[in-house]
């Protein structure tokens, strides 16, 4: 099954954002670090598990009417670092973004450790969270050193 | 070298540069010879958490060696009740003085604390996390019992998972090629992160619930409190802290040069029967906090200390 095939099993957005190359089944984590959900008013469509050339299978998102903006693909890149994000305007790829997980994570999410110093919000230096390793994922915070518990972390969106 | 947050903080020569300097210092920290090198410096004491002997041992430290010391007093009386922050603290506290040591109840505090200020910080402990100072009087008791640290058999018993002492040692000790036995409770073992970061670094870790099966080869035993601040339940701590009692009669078949250690304080874990034994480390090692932080002042505040220290009596 092409690629192509894949994108097509929902319909070509106007505007809005397609996050593509998601790993397989962490399109729910995805819009969850994005803040995406009942809430939300635009229109979402979201495939899960299709098949890709470069990843066996995968996961695509796409929002329409709404283009990621740069704190959106710092969190995006906690959970799919590799993820391929474009912005489309008048049905056409304007733009493509990238990710970006670099050493360290500043003021994306907050220590998932319960009695970390930076748990009381008042206090005004950086939240920091250094990665460990990248694939899987591992973070620990640059303060209490502790091990990050990556499934928490949407909780902790700054 | 900026603080002392954790022992990642120093190298295994410096660990060693440091403990020599102390042993040079004994004679100061016994006020047998007055050697006012931190004369005109300021210790600013910040303990957001009760302490006795870690407070008390700095503020020992400075003043043997002609310095001040500025104490932050009652967290429940200073400007913390009112919710300043610990950032504004610090500025504050960094402009007052010339060296911070801090205890506060929230791991990764002493880290914050240095990133907010000028003058260097000495963890003297922050929440589960690490109490580097605490490790360096233990390496110097274990150095001077020993003469060495290297390849030691050392069992560290009791609440291991709380515990930070025991959680800084354990780092430190792998660091020297010692073999570590966890003897404690299911429910205090040492938490698993640890242990396999520690056999990450090629550490020999046993873990047992059997204190006294363990004592027969080691070098050193280390006790520690049941804490009880740790528990949310009474039934649970009261279970816990009968678990590791050691008493003069468990100590017949130990080795002869064998010492027992604790952070003090102590509540029912090593019985006063123990005290009189040659195995008894404990009231040496408090008073060797101030040897170490001595050295570690004068190191973090790049005063160098005489290679040989003499005269000058009081």
């Amino acid at each position: 099954m092409s690629n192509e095939h894949s994108m097509r099993r929902v319909t070509a957005i106007r505007n809005g954002t397609v996050i593509d190359h998601i790993p397989s089944g962490q399109a729910m984590r995805v819009l969850e670090m994005l803040g995406i959900g009942a809430s939300t008013a635009v229109p979402v469509s979201l495939v899960m598990n299709v098949p890709s050339k470069k990843m066996g299978s995968k996961d695509i998102i796409k929002v329409e009417d709404r283009e990621l903006n740069q704190s959106e693909l710092d969190r995006l890149a906690l959970v799919a670092p590799d993820a391929h994000v474009a912005i489309i305007r008048a049905y056409s790829v304007a733009e493509k973004l990238t990710i970006n997980l670099g050493q360290e994570v500043v003021n994306v999410v907050r220590c998932t450790f319960s009695n970390c110093i930076t748990t009381n919000l008042r206090e005004p230096q950086s939240h920091r969270l250094k990665v460990v390793q990248r694939d899987p994922l591992q973070l620990r915070c640059h303060y209490c050193g502790r091990p990050q518990n990556l499934s928490e972390l949407a909780n902790n969106v700054l | 070298m900026a603080g002392l947050i954790t022992m990642d903080d120093l190298t295994n020569e410096q660990i060693l540069d440091i403990l020599g300097d102390a042993e040079r210092l004994l004679p100061v920290a016994r006020g047998e010879i007055y050697l006012p090198l931190l004369q005109g410096r300021i210790l600013g004491n910040l303990f957001f958490e009760p302490s006795t002997r870690t407070r008390m041992s700095f503020e020992t430290a400075m003043k043997r060696l002609g310095g001040d010391v500025i104490n932050l007093g009652d967290v429940k009386t200073s400007s913390v009740v009112k919710g300043e922050t610990l950032y504004d603290t610090i500025q504050m506290v960094d402009g007052y003085t010339d060296i911070i040591a801090m205890r506060h109840p929230r791991q990764g505090a002493a880290q914050y604390a240095q990133d907010a200020a000028r003058v260097p910080i000495l963890n003297g402990g922050d929440g589960a996390g690490h109490h580097p100072t605490q490790t360096m009087l233990d390496l110097f008791t274990i150095k001077q019992a020993h003469g060495h640290l290297d390849g030691l058999r050392v069992v560290l018993a009791g609440d291991l998972r709380y515990g930070r002492t025991v959680h800084s040692l354990s780092h430190a000790l792998v660091r020297f090629g010692c073999d570590l036995i966890f003897a404690s409770p299911d429910l205090l073992k040492m938490p698993e992160e640890i242990v396999s970061d520690l056999r990450s670094h090629g550490a020999n870790v046993t873990e047992t619930e059997d204190l006294y099966g363990s004592m027969a080869e080691a070098d050193v035993v280390y006790m520690t409190r049941i804490q009880k601040e740790r528990f949310a339940d009474e039934d649970e701590y009261a279970r816990c802290a009968g678990a590791y009692k050691l008493h003069a009669r468990h100590l017949s078949e130990v080795k002869q040069d064998m010492i027992v250690m604790h952070p003090l304080p102590r509540v029912d874990e090593i019985d006063p029967s123990v005290d009189k034994t040659r195995h008894a480390r404990y009231f040496e090692q408090a008073f060797n906090g101030v040897v170490a932080r001595m050295a570690l002042l004068c190191r973090l505040l790049g005063v160098p200390i005489p290679a040989k220290i003499e005269g000058g009596a009081l």
